[in-house]
């Protein structure tokens, strides 16, 4: 098998062991999706004015959100941060392999896993009892399933790159801990990016983080679709192809600097 | 032919320094001051293929900094490294497809995979074919008796256990050069003899170029033939064992047990040193240039009651222990 493929399915296999913190998982995530419909739908009903969302499309975004909760909590990789300080990384190194795409396959498992064993349930128990809509449309459910899964890569890329940032920073708290922040409102997972305000909504465009969750929802709901929605897949492409080679150059510095201590 | 070629190698590290409490703390948060550490200085060698080599120096020295060096994880700052005719760093993912590395201090293996599934995806990382990964493997379990604990989580290993498991993982893909950094580190008896055994096996049967690092003087006495000692970044010896001896001291000892029946009387003698005493037991140093063995126990037997006898060199430890010191007062 191909390296990294066997790598991930490894990987992935691990991780599908961890069925309690799924579940656990899941839980939470379906009491705050109850919390969030609840809020927007008292909104809703306060606000009498056309809303860019309609109340059944915001309703469904909130539990897309739930559901895929995961693509916008990013950190860095445990595991890597691990080897970075207590030196295994030297192994990494070691290997016939391009360092980037080991630590982008290992971030690519360590989010799949996890988000597989979460979004299924909760698709299912948010359509039967909480109003999650199906997609738009047979077209627009491919679509979204794509756009989802380069989000998944984005998300990826994305802690590639903060793992990366270890290499200069060690502990990796700093950026660890600001990135979410960032994450958290120009995703679109704390409220959706189409009823925040047009100033906003203009900076989340050009951002990488909307491609996480925002493009496939919206592919989803029939929000984008047609011309628009393929431009959006195309701008998610763009933004993963640009984070990917921003990793590498990254990487490929950090390296350099590296000093392996010690052993 | 020589497989790895080193001249000049050089590196440096960049340490920060801090000045002792809150007051150094502070200061360093405005300006750091840098220390320059040099972990190699200018060190050159070469080694044969098939060659077993012992590379010692005590904490710090850079032991560990070359074999990152030609392992391929780290870039020196100057110096010219050929090993297999490429360059590690450069050629890295080329490179060590054909090389072989443990860590003793750390792990390859995949600490929540059983071993027998590490050991596959290390086939499929080094894309071994199945035809020929599945003999090596089986020989590899066979000589490293891996067989109860194949499918036991790394995790749950003890540390000879996955010792054993981290050589063979190394060498799954039939490296033709294998680094060794520190393997016996931490093992009891019994492990350190099958790891020993299997290195020499591996370095006679399949000609397997080891370098080896190592505390342990044992490891080195059963082992190398050749040793190369470092200290301060700098290589201090290089030879056999026999030559490393001679360049510190000609020493030899000679320890005499006296017998049972008679009071003590101290074992001494004009031409040597007696260096310790236990109960009946005396140990001598002398100079063979200066006294022959022959004589020194002919004039022994003929003052004091001997029950026994025997003459030895000096231990590798005493040896390297005076060449550093000789090395810090030049």
């Amino acid at each position: 098998m191909n390296a990294y493929l066997s790598i991930l399915v490894s990987r992935f296999q691990i991780l599908l062991q961890y069925r309690a913190a799924a579940a656990a998982g899941v839980v939470t995530q379906v009491f705050w999706g109850v919390v969030r419909a609840m809020i927007f739908d008292a909104f809703y009903r306060s606000s009498a004015g056309p809303q860019p969302l309609t109340h059944d499309q915001a309703i469904a975004y909130i539990w897309l959100g739930q559901a895929m909760l995961l693509l916008t909590l990013l950190s860095v990789d445990a595991d890597v941060a691990a080897m970075i300080r207590n030196g295994s990384v030297a192994y990494e190194m070691t290997r016939p392999l391009d360092l980037y795409s080991l630590w982008f396959v290992r971030a690519l498992s360590g989010r799949a896993a996890p988000l597989l064993m979460r979004s299924i349930p909760i698709f299912g128990i948010a359509g039967i009892f909480f109003g999650l809509t199906a997609p738009a449309s047979l077209n627009a459910g491919g679509l979204f399933l794509l756009s989802a899964l380069i989000g998944l890569l984005t998300a990826a890329a994305l802690i590639a790159l903060l793992t990366i940032s270890l290499l200069w920073t060690v502990s990796g708290e700093g950026v660890s801990r600001l990135a979410p922040g960032a994450i958290f409102v120009f995703s679109g997972i704390i409220v959706p990016l189409p009823l925040l305000p047009g100033w906003v909504q203009r900076i989340a465009e050009v951002l990488p983080f909307r491609g996480l969750i925002d493009t496939p929802f919206r592919i989803y709901l029939g929000d984008l679709h047609g011309a628009k929605a393929v431009t959006a897949i195309l701008l998610q492409l763009a933004w993963l192809g640009a984070l990917i080679v921003w990793g590498k150059v990254a990487l490929a510095r950090g390296v350099r600097r590296l000093v392996v201590q010690g052993g | 032919m020589d497989q790895i070629i080193v001249e000049n190698l050089t590196k440096t590290f960049r340490v920060v320094r801090r000045k002792p409490g809150l007051r150094g703390s502070l200061q360093a948060l405005v300006k750091r001051e840098y220390q320059e550490v040099r972990a190699l200085d200018r060190v050159s060698f070469s080694i044969a293929a098939g060659e077993l080599v012992g590379y010692i120096g005590p904490n710090g020295a850079g032991k560990s900094t070359t074999v990152k060096v030609l392992s391929g994880i780290l870039v020196p700052d100057s110096g010219n490294v050929s090993v297999i005719g490429k360059i590690p760093w450069r050629d890295r993912v080329e490179y060590v497809r054909r090389i072989g590395v443990v860590f003793g201090q750390r792990t390859q293996l995949w600490w929540d995979l059983p071993v027998l599934e590490s050991f596959d995806l290390l086939r499929d990382i080094y894309s071994v074919p199945e035809s020929r990964y599945r003999p090596i493997r089986d020989t590899l379990i066979k000589k490293l008796d891996l067989g109860s604990f194949l499918h036991v989580t790394v995790r749950q290993l003890s540390l000879g256990q996955r010792m054993r498991c981290e050589i063979a993982a190394s060498l799954l893909h039939e490296p033709e050069l294998l680094f060794l950094d520190e393997p016996t580190i931490g093992l009891d008896a019994v492990s350190k003899i099958v790891v020993r055994e299997f290195i020499a096996d591996l370095n006679r049967d399949r000609g397997v170029t080891v370098i080896l690092t190592t505390h342990d003087m044992d490891d080195i006495e059963a082992l190398c033939r050749r040793v190369m000692v470092i200290g301060d970044g700098r290589i201090l010896s290089d030879g056999t064992l026999g030559e490393l001896r001679a360049s510190v001291t000609r020493e030899r000892w000679l320890t005499v047990d006296l017998e049972e029946s008679v009071p003590i009387t101290p074992v001494s003698d004009p031409d040597a040193r007696l260096i310790r005493q236990e109960g009946r037991r005396f140990c001598l140093a002398f100079d063979p240039q200066q006294i022959s063995a022959a004589e020194l126990i002919a004039r022994i037997v003929r003052g004091w009651p001997v029950h026994d006898l025997f003459v030895e060199n000096p231990p590798i430890e005493s040896i390297i222990a005076r060449l550093y010191s000789k090395q810090g007062t030049p």
